[in-house]
């Protein structure tokens, strides 16, 4: 609890705090705090606060297909937790392991990787991911594949450089002559030494994670309907965001708060993380 | 005093609330006069550093002056806004800092950093300027000026980078110049010529100079008054030759009786033992640069076999040899009977025990995410023992290298400087080798810990029957430590031999360059 104090201290992770872990409860609640099956036609096209005829309240109105918004975008948000989350845990696997093992090993096997990172980076990341998603088709594990397969390789330049600066300190050398072991050199001694930065980047790289989700879902490639899909509920209504913008503007500003939520986590951690090193 | 450069008066920095003191530096007056070396003495923590950047008008970030003043020619130094500052600074008070190379532009050559400060303080013609700089250039008797001038920072050694520093904060005649630690960064023999070229700035010049630093051989050579500084204040004040010989508060009595003395300990003789190790014509080259030649050392166990040398002589590359992060072009190296070159893999893992490292750097050598206990723990494991066997050793070394049984679950960053060494200490003998080599081991230590740090190798090394390699750049701690020294510079054994001999009647030219250099030679 001692350790958590300096970062509860900060507006910064208070608001960003608030928002992503809000949307993480919502996500866990949504089969209690949903009032309609998300998926049930009710009525089409209601205006936010308004009673159905059958009496029930719409606090953000229905959809074309007569789905509740409110209902959709509580279980959106369980798709968007999980999705985002499994995909940047898979990302950081791949990620660390080679950052570290390249940063560590140098020579040879570190060139080969980061050219085969570099061919993976040089490409349009939109463009990646629909070439993959219409190669392997739109299905949520096929999200997380390319979500894993373009995120991988930023997460892997970074883990790396900061390995080359931790294998470079005393007490790594201290291990190698106690006759340590590689891996556990790379996962006891090194990788806890890497965590500060990293904890800023997954934050940071959940937010982008959900975007990318979002996006999928707008171009059609996300998640195959009718599953709750905050950037689908985006497509679906835009063709009459004009005349009923509650179909557009609530699902944006659910993909938004949660993204600023998870940025403003990010730079709040940043900001601890360095007053801490200024400080040893 | 109205003759004074400087006249501080009850001057305190209040550091940040929840610090461990109120005070940075609390209730300091002090002065100083024209044509005089004031020296400010402390180790680290004294609030020497906060200080002088008080009086260069750039306390650290969230301190703040709690009260007193600094007065020149009339003027407080304290009340000054940045603007005002920047006019005092190059033409009233010079300064020239610790790390010469960062203090110097990589990009720019020496001739315009020197012309730069004449571009900020007069209205010179170009010529002059040019002029100016060569002077200086001249007068910090830096060899073929010309050169120096075309050069950037990084053609240029250490003391060079430090004289073209000086040139550049003595350019506009400031009356006052502050130096902190310029020399702690330098070679023994580099930084006697820059205290001489210091003391030459008072003599022929009449400059007014405070000089801070925590090494009291170099207070020896150069102060004439002392001042004292322990947890922000001034513990004592006075004449050099007062101070030194004859120091009235504890704190300083303390601190001069812990510097090194150059006079070895009478040793024993060896006896005629097996050495545990041998190292046979070991050469090492960077690439086309040969590092080391022919080096052949041996120690037998219960001795110790101390490497002396100045920066790039090689030393730290022997270090590593034997510990095998690198490995030697050609040569032998023998612990205990085995040759440990031609082992690898498993071999080499059980080698490894045999011959243990303690590390220059307590805040590098200790993973900071690891608890200190299962650290020591982890180290009696790779040797062979079993997880109980670990943990009762883990805490019998703690006690034996002076920790209390508490550290064994407290993280490194719970630990001052001296304690991390104890610990680095503690870490080598967990694996019960037969070789221990110290790199630097007690470099980075304030001098009463420094003290302590050696008194306890000492002890140990006794105790445990370990040949023990020291490598040192100081010829003081290489005195108190050593049966016998080797004398390294450029690649090569220029002198070895018993400790008594090689310090009393040093044989090489360079041995006796080394020996004339060491700071404080007269005092203690």
């Amino acid at each position: 609890m001692k350790a958590l104090t300096p970062y509860l201290q900060k507006p910064l992770v208070l608001i960003g705090g608030f928002l992503a872990f809000g949307w993480l409860l919502v996500a866990i609640l949504a089969p209690v705090l949903a009032p309609y099956n998300p998926l049930q036609t009710l009525q089409p096209l209601v205006k936010p606060l308004t009673t159905g005829s059958n009496g029930e309240y719409f606090l953000l109105g229905t959809d074309m297909l007569g789905r509740d918004i409110l209902s959709r975008l509580i279980w959106g948000a369980q798709t968007v937790v999980i999705y985002a989350t499994l995909a940047t845990l898979t990302a950081y696997i791949l990620g660390l392991s080679f950052g570290l093992i390249a940063g560590y090993a140098g020579g040879r096997t570190d060139a080969v990787l980061c050219f085969l990172a570099n061919v993976i980076l040089s490409f349009p990341v939109l463009v990646l991911y629909i070439v993959i998603i219409v190669v392997i088709g739109a299905s949520p594990v096929n999200i997380v594949i390319a979500v894993t397969f373009s995120s991988a390789p930023a997460i892997f330049r970074i883990v790396r450089a900061i390995t080359i600066d931790v294998a470079s300190r005393d007490f790594v050398k201290a291990a190698i002559t106690q006759g340590e072991s590689t891996w556990r050199i790379l996962f006891i001694d090194i990788l806890p030494n890497t965590t500060g930065p990293l904890a800023v980047d997954f934050c940071l790289r959940l937010g982008y994670t959900a975007i990318t989700i979002g996006t999928l879902g707008f171009l059609g490639l996300g998640l195959p309907p009718p599953t709750p899909d905050w950037g689908g509920m985006v497509n679906e209504g835009r063709a009459m965001a004009i005349a009923f913008p509650h179909l557009v503007v609530f699902p944006c500003i659910a993909i938004s708060t949660l993204t600023l939520g998870l940025s403003l986590l990010a730079d709040g951690l940043r900001e601890v993380n360095d007053a801490k090193e200024r400080q040893a | 005093m109205s003759d004074a450069l400087l006249d501080i008066r009850n001057l305190s920095v209040a550091l940040p609330k929840g610090a461990d003191r109120p005070f940075a530096v609390q209730g300091v007056t002090l002065d100083v006069k024209p044509r005089e070396i004031l020296c400010i003495v402390g180790e680290s923590g004294s609030g020497k550093s906060v200080l002088t950047a008080t009086l260069m008008g750039a306390a650290p970030k969230g301190l703040s002056v709690a009260g007193g003043e600094a007065l020149m020619a009339g003027q407080d130094l304290l009340t000054l806004s940045e603007r005002q500052w920047q006019k005092i600074r190059g033409k009233e008070i010079g300064m020239i800092f610790q790390e010469p190379m960062a203090s110097l532009n990589p990009a720019l050559t020496v001739a315009s950093q020197i012309e730069e400060v004449f571009i900020l303080h007069s209205d010179m013609s170009k010529a002059d300027r040019a002029r100016e700089a060569r002077r200086l250039v001249e007068a910090m008797h830096l060899p073929e000026p010309d050169r120096i001038l075309k050069s950037y920072p990084h053609q240029l050694s250490g003391g060079q980078c430090q004289r073209v520093v000086i040139a550049m904060a003595l350019a506009m005649s400031p009356k006052l110049l502050i130096a902190d630690e310029p020399t702690t960064a330098l070679d023994v023999t580099t930084q006697a010529q820059v205290l001489k070229l210091i003391r030459e700035l008072r003599d022929v010049h009449g400059h007014g100079i405070i000089f801070i630093t925590h090494d009291l051989g170099v207070v020896a050579d150069i102060a004439d008054r002392i001042a004292v500084m322990r947890r922000g204040e001034v513990v004592e004040l006075g004449t050099a030759e007062q101070v030194l010989k004859d120091p009235q508060h504890d704190y300083t009595k303390t601190l001069i009786a812990a510097v090194p003395s150059l006079v070895p300990h009478d040793r024993p003789a060896p006896e005629a033992a097996k050495p545990a190790l041998e190292v046979t014509q070991l050469n090492h080259a960077y690439g086309a640069k040969q590092v080391l030649h022919d080096i052949s050392i041996a120690v037998a166990p219960g001795r110790v076999l101390s490497i002396v040398g100045e920066s790039g002589s090689g030393k730290s590359t022997i270090a590593k040899n034997l510990i095998r992060l690198i490995d030697p072009t050609s040569g032998r190296i023998v612990v205990a009977g085995e040759d440990i070159l031609g082992a690898g893999g498993e071999g080499l893992r059980g080698m490894r025990k045999r011959i243990q490292m303690i590390f220059q750097d307590p805040f590098g050598s200790l993973n900071p995410r690891r608890r200190v206990g299962p650290m020591i723990a982890r180290a009696a494991v790779l040797s062979g023992a079993s997880r109980a066997e670990a943990v009762t050793r883990a805490k019998e070394l703690l006690e034996l290298v002076g920790l209390e049984r508490s550290a064994y679950t407290r993280r490194p960053a719970a630990f001052s400087g001296g304690q991390r060494q104890r610990i680095g200490i503690a870490r080598a003998l967990a694996m019960q080798p037969d070789v221990l080599i110290a790199d630097e081991s007690v470099s980075a230590l304030d001098v009463s810990v420094q003290a302590q740090v050696l008194d306890l190798l000492a002890d140990l090394q006794k105790r445990l029957q370990l040949a023990v390699v020291f490598i040192t750049h100081d010829l003081r701690v290489a005195a108190q430590i050593s049966d016998e020294i080797v004398v390294l510079s450029q690649g090569h054994v220029v002198e070895r031999g018993p400790a008594s001999e090689v310090l009393t009647r040093p044989q090489h030219p360079y041995t006796r360059e080394l020996i004339a250099a060491a700071p404080g030679r007269d005092a203690f």
